[in-house]
């Protein structure tokens, strides 16, 4: 290996963690007020609900798959709450991760038996999930009352607010699946060459639809928190364009779109690192336009340093 | 024998089943809903189509090549808004700073794809936020709505008829019978094809890969700046929120046209019958009136996973 392609290799690893490093630096040096817990907290509770989506969004890329649905699924988590709600917040919760894990298990059908590219697979609920979602809730944005619900998006334990917590806990479990688990290896063989995977006799089928049904559980439980957080059940904008900064995130995090390679912490930090530099433009006043597009000048950076060589 | 039939019906389901499909629809719509067949209502359904149907054209292109474009729907927004802020300063601004300025931006996708081999689905989700951005920016944050004068000639391009169908309609369809030409008669259109069937081979073949790829993701962007452009003229200004998710549109209309995602296979015409499809089912669900509009995104859905899923069957 030459010097350039060791550099290289080391940008590719650890280009987020010196981004995130070289970001907080600025701020604690120009941005007043940056370095406080309570604009750490703020942050922190902002990013749990694409942090969480984009944990599911990595172990699915890791499969060499993408999926697109995941802001229908949390749309459509958002419908279903206040349906039973009057049951209580556990079996409207339970309900709505239901939901998740039948448009998850749904998608890994259509990816691992019926042999359709996961684009096109969770294409179909993207665009069908929003508007079932609409259909449920009849179009309506529905304020929520139920106290021991809204604790949820309110309360915090320690100091940490609960969304936080969950995100945090589910992250250190994916981050246990991955490493740790048959089924974390079986996810990553799949990904890096699903052939030889099924010629080696992995449960092939098994792991993508397992791995797609988490990642509609876990766009569910983030469909869950925002709206408990909102106050209010709203289909129509739950979710909106989740799909683009969960992969964003993932890819900036050091995931490879061909998959065989799952980076959880890495994740973590494409999510932090995409949430500091929104927070970073906003404490500067600048105005939304120019923030979309230095994130479109980051997203391609990031996949320009991680790109495969032919 | 038998083989030759089952591939032949294979064949025919898969290039046909959008036109029956939309068949039945239209015959059965026009027996249920008595304004269904109206001149007017054709007249509207057309139109409506017709905007689509560029955007549409230019991504069918890039699916046959095995690329994506995401960034159509964020293009068509600037183009509209590109075109009413032009069409002071007369009509070739207009109809040009938003071609040459989409174009522009679909060349840069083109050229990341091509040379750097990223991702196309990354390059132009990236670009779908920059065109966001870009709008947001010349629009002051999107409070700025920019107004195309009644009277100017630009208002004409998007507003005039011909024995009562807009010029659109014409437009859409003389770009469609050109791109099918395009595609079908010209050594471009073979290296369309060649590119999205076996890039390798295509390379090793001596194709002009790169270029080609250059090309159809500059003519996308194009197309959809066009059809922003139509849009301003038609509503007499530059809306800014409009065109989000009309990449999964145009995307939906491709495959349920017969387009193949993996590349390689598509005609232009099975888009445009896929556009009409999907026009047809949004028309019968406003018709219908008790039905809220959300339905049509949830027949959409169930309509892109039946074709997929018999594409998918069939070609096994």
């Amino acid at each position: 290996m030459t010097l350039t392609a060791a550099r290289r290799r080391w940008l590719q690893d650890n280009g987020v963690y010196v981004a995130v490093g070289a970001l907080l630096l600025f701020n604690a040096l120009f941005t007043a007020n940056f370095m406080t817990l309570g604009n750490f907290t703020t942050q922190l509770v902002q990013a749990a609900p694409v942090l969480i989506v984009a944990l599911g969004m990595a172990l699915v890329i890791g499969t060499e798959g993408v999926d697109l649905s995941v802001g229908a699924v949390m749309a459509l988590a958002a419908a279903i709450i206040p349906l039973y709600l009057g049951a209580g917040p556990v079996p409207a919760i339970l309900m709505a991760l239901v939901a998740g894990l039948a448009a998850g298990a749904f998608n890994g059908f259509l990816v691992a038996r019926v042999g359709i590219q996961p684009i096109v697979a969770t294409l179909a609920l993207l665009v069908g999930g929003r508007g079932l979602a609409l259909v449920i809730a009849n179009g309506q944005l529905v304020p929520l009352h139920d106290p021991a619900f809204l604790a949820l998006g309110t309360d915090d334990v320690l100091g940490i607010p609960i969304s936080v917590l969950i995100a945090g806990l589910l992250a250190l479990t994916i981050a246990g699946l991955t490493s740790r688990t048959t089924f974390g290896r079986q996810l990553v063989a799949v990904g890096g060459n699903r052939r030889a995977a099924t010629l080696a006799g992995l449960p092939v089928n098994r792991v993508l639809v397992g791995v797609y049904a988490i990642c509609g559980v876990l766009a569910a439980v983030a469909g869950v928190l925002a709206t408990s957080r909102l106050a209010a059940s709203d289909p129509a904008d739950m979710g909106l364009l989740m799909e683009l900064s969960a992969i964003t995130a993932v890819v900036v995090g050091g995931t490879p779109l061909t998959g065989g390679k799952v980076r959880v912490l890495g994740t973590v930090m494409g999510v932090v690192l995409m949430q500091l530099v929104r927070a970073t433009l906003i404490k500067h006043n600048l105005p939304d336009s120019i923030a979309q597009m230095i994130q479109a000048a980051i997203i391609v950076a990031a996949v320009y340093v991680a790109r495969e060589r032919r | 024998m038998t083989t030759l039939t089952a591939a032949t019906r294979t064949k025919v389901l898969q290039r046909q089943g959008a036109a029956v499909a939309l068949t039945v629809m239209v015959v059965v719509s026009w027996l249920t809903f008595p304004r269904f067949g109206s001149l007017d209502n054709l007249r509207d359904l057309a139109l409506q189509g017709s905007f689509l149907a560029v955007i549409a054209l230019g991504m069918t292109f890039v699916i046959i090549t095995g690329g994506i474009d995401l960034s159509v729907g964020s293009l068509y927004a600037l183009g509209g808004v590109l075109a009413a802020w032009g069409s002071q300063h007369g009509f070739l601004t207009a109809l040009l700073l938003p071609l040459v300025v989409c174009g522009g931006i679909g060349l840069i996708n083109g050229l990341l794809i091509a040379r750097t081999n990223m991702a196309p689905f990354i390059v132009t989700l990236a670009s779908l936020l920059f065109a966001r951005g870009l709008l947001l920016a010349i629009t002051d944050e999107g409070a700025n709505t920019y107004q195309v004068a009644p009277d100017s000639a630009f208002v004409e391009l998007g507003r005039g008829t011909v024995a009562g169908f807009g010029y659109p309609i014409f437009i859409a369809a003389a770009l469609c019978v050109l791109g099918g030409a395009i595609l079908n008669r010209t050594g471009f259109g073979q290296n369309v094809f060649a590119t999205g069937g076996a890039e390798q081979s295509a390379i090793l073949m001596g194709v002009p890969v790169a270029r080609t790829k250059v090309l159809v993701y500059t003519m996308s962007g194009t197309l959809a700046g066009l059809a922003g452009a139509l849009t301003a003229a038609y509503l007499q200004s530059g809306v800014t929120v409009i065109g989000v998710g009309t990449e999964l549109d145009a995307i939906a209309v491709v495959v349920i046209g017969g387009t193949l995602l993996t590349g390689g296979m598509g005609t232009v015409l099975g888009t445009v019958i896929g556009v009409g499809l999907i026009k047809v089912i949004q028309n019968v669900i406003n018709q219908i009136g008790t039905l809220d509009s959300n339905y049509q995104s949830v027949v959409s859905g169930v309509f892109l996973l039946i074709v997929v899923v018999l594409q998918r069957i069939l070609r096994r």
